[in-house]
């Protein structure tokens, strides 16, 4: 019985023990960031301090300069407004364009199959110089339209290819009934897919918004003027200044930018697994 | 089928995808050949410009600084992507194994790829700070102060070759999880008789994984990597928050350097070359996956 149990516990340690430095490498960074924002400015510049915590007490200054002092808010207001508006719109044409694909034969399919993929593979760093041209053309240069019109041109390939894969395993025969009942195709794809297809709905939606949200080189190449940027632009561009960085102020503002979506994350971390596993997720 | 219902479903089938292609053709299809024809002339921001040919090909083949780019993209793409790999897999194996709060770890180890970007590099870039970096502190105080060395003074991206390593570890902090949890899924998708005949055979651990583990997961680990290959190629967040392709074009990829000719020195036909670098790269990883693709559908067909 002892014998077994030192077994059990030696197994139990050589498991978790790897784990360690993989988690310090992934969590130290985030920690540090989330001390760094609450951390005062003297304790910051000071060579003597132990890095690892707080010594002087919890500062909030950074934040009230942050949501005082700056843009932040109407950043955060940019980045909602877009996130969700790019996600509602490349979910509702995607859903369409999927059923479509995997469900109705019709010449030209598997070519526009085929397109969606490598379209999906296609990466925004080889597209943004003649986007920017035609955002300067359309007039829409510092507008969030320029932000609307171009995040589905990457958020309509992947919801299509993800949900594809998701239609694709929803089983035939209970659509086959509902049409032999005379119900129209978009009756069936209404009434019957999308209620079954739940789920993969909803991991499309958190993927779309995540991807929107997460944006950077789009949003800093359309965008000028302050009160159009998004968070992660506004913050990443806007709040280093010349050679002086307030720290603090920046991490403030990395946190915060963050926060939505890894609340988001929070609350369904069990999406993100499987979206992730569909193994359609650019990396 | 009767015919007019055949009619009906192709109908049907088209007006469905009419939106997706409206909106990809106009602004990924279009915009795709207008890089082909800004590559092919001098055109200059807001100025315009003319046809030039393959001159910007070959001015950029003769550049010191194209020449360093792609020698940097090489070099990122193939460290960050085989070092991804590698710890990717190793951290799979050890989330496979009967963890305690399995839920809880698996959702801290997605987290630097939910979190933006820009934004966690933001937190890299304070890290490796020339002067307040918590980096060359543990350096100093942990391991060079004990035994009576140092303190040094490190440049974290002041070098060209430590610049480098440090923008390839951030992307590896990034792209960690991506790479886990995807062969995590792959490894819980081996059926459990194969380790038990392995057992039976004799099998040690390393036995189990070079013949049951690896040939099984070959299929998942080629598309993760394919994917992470383009991806990382083209990574362009990272290295303008870290370096802006700095010090002395020691860590400029092709997307930043595209960036920066055609933003910061107005050169739009240069800069949309230099991007069209890229897409040799993306026709062989789009040429292996749809291989792998045609692959799986003709074994489950």
């Amino acid at each position: 019985m002892a014998v077994r149990r030192g077994g059990a516990v030696r197994h139990f340690v050589v498991d978790h023990v790897g784990l360690v430095p993989f988690l310090l490498f992934i969590l130290f960074p985030i920690y540090f960031m989330l001390l760094t924002a609450f951390k005062t400015d003297r304790e910051l510049y000071d060579l003597q301090a132990i890095p690892f915590w707080i010594r002087d007490g919890v500062s909030l200054g950074h934040f009230r300069h942050l949501f005082f002092k700056t843009n932040f808010w109407r950043w955060l207001a940019n980045s909602l407004v877009v996130s969700f508006a790019t996600m509602a719109v490349s979910v509702a044409i995607s859903i369409l364009a999927a059923y479509s694909l995997a469900r109705l034969s019709f010449p030209g399919a598997r070519t526009f199959g085929i397109g969606v993929f490598i379209t999906y593979l296609v990466p925004p760093t080889l597209l943004f110089l003649p986007l920017t041209q035609l955002v300067t053309w359309l007039g829409l240069i510092d507008s969030l339209w320029a932000l609307v019109l171009t995040y589905p041109t990457f958020l309509i390939p992947f919801c299509t290819w993800f949900l594809l894969g998701y239609f694709k395993v929803v089983p035939r025969e209970i659509e086959e009934c509902a049409l032999v009942d005379g119900c129209s195709r978009l009756g069936v794809l209404f009434r019957i897919v999308l209620p079954v297809a739940v789920p993969g709905i909803v991991c499309a939606m958190l993927f779309a918004f995540t991807l929107a949200w997460n944006e950077f080189l789009y949003a800093l190449t359309f965008t000028n003027a302050s009160v159009t940027k998004t968070v992660t632009v506004g913050v990443a561009a806007e709040m280093i200044r010349g050679d002086v960085f307030h720290w603090g102020g920046i991490m403030a503002g990395a946190v915060t930018g963050a926060l939505p979506v890894v609340i988001m994350y929070v609350c369904f971390l069990d999406y993100y697994v499987v979206g992730l596993t569909a193994g359609s997720v650019k990396g | 089928m009767r015919r007019s219902a055949r009619r009906a479903e192709t109908l049907t089938g088209i007006a469905l995808v009419l939106p997706a292609l409206f909106w990809v053709g106009l602004l990924v299809a279009y915009p795709f050949g207008m890089a082909i024809y800004y590559s092919l002339s001098n055109t200059v921001i807001s100025q315009g410009g003319s046809f030039v040919g393959f001159a910007n090909f070959q001015a950029l083949l003769g550049d010191g600084t194209f020449r360093q780019a792609l020698q940097n993209s090489i070099v990122f793409t193939t460290v960050a992507v085989a070092v991804k790999t590698v710890l990717g897999v190793a951290l799979a194996l050890i989330l496979y194994r009967r963890l305690r709060v399995k839920r809880l770890i698996r959702g801290l180890v997605l987290l630097p790829f939910v979190i933006p970007t820009a934004l966690s590099t933001l937190g890299w870039l304070w890290m490796y700070d020339s002067l307040y970096s918590v980096i060359t502190w543990t350096l100093n105080r942990v391991f060079l102060l004990p035994v009576g060395l140092g303190p040094i003074e490190v440049n974290w991206l002041g070098s060209p070759v430590l610049a480098m390593t440090a923008v390839i570890v951030v992307n590896i902090w990034r792209g960690l999880p991506f790479f886990a949890i995807t062969v995590l899924a792959g490894l819980t998708a081996i059926p459990t008789e194969f380790y038990e005949a392995a057992e039976v055979d004799g099998a040690g651990r390393w036995g189990r994984f070079w013949h049951v583990t690896y040939p099984l997961l070959k299929p998942v680990l080629a598309v993760v990597i394919l994917f992470s290959t383009i991806f990382t190629f083209a990574d362009f967040n990272i290295v303008y928050v870290l370096t802006r392709g700095g010090p002395q074009e020691a860590t400029h990829l092709f997307a930043t350097l595209s960036h920066a000719l055609a933003f910061e020195s107005m050169q739009l036909g240069r800069g949309a070359a230099v991007s069209l670098f890229m897409f040799p790269v993306l026709v062989v990883v789009v040429a292996l996956q749809l291989r792998y693709l045609h692959r799986d559908e003709t074994r489950y067909a």
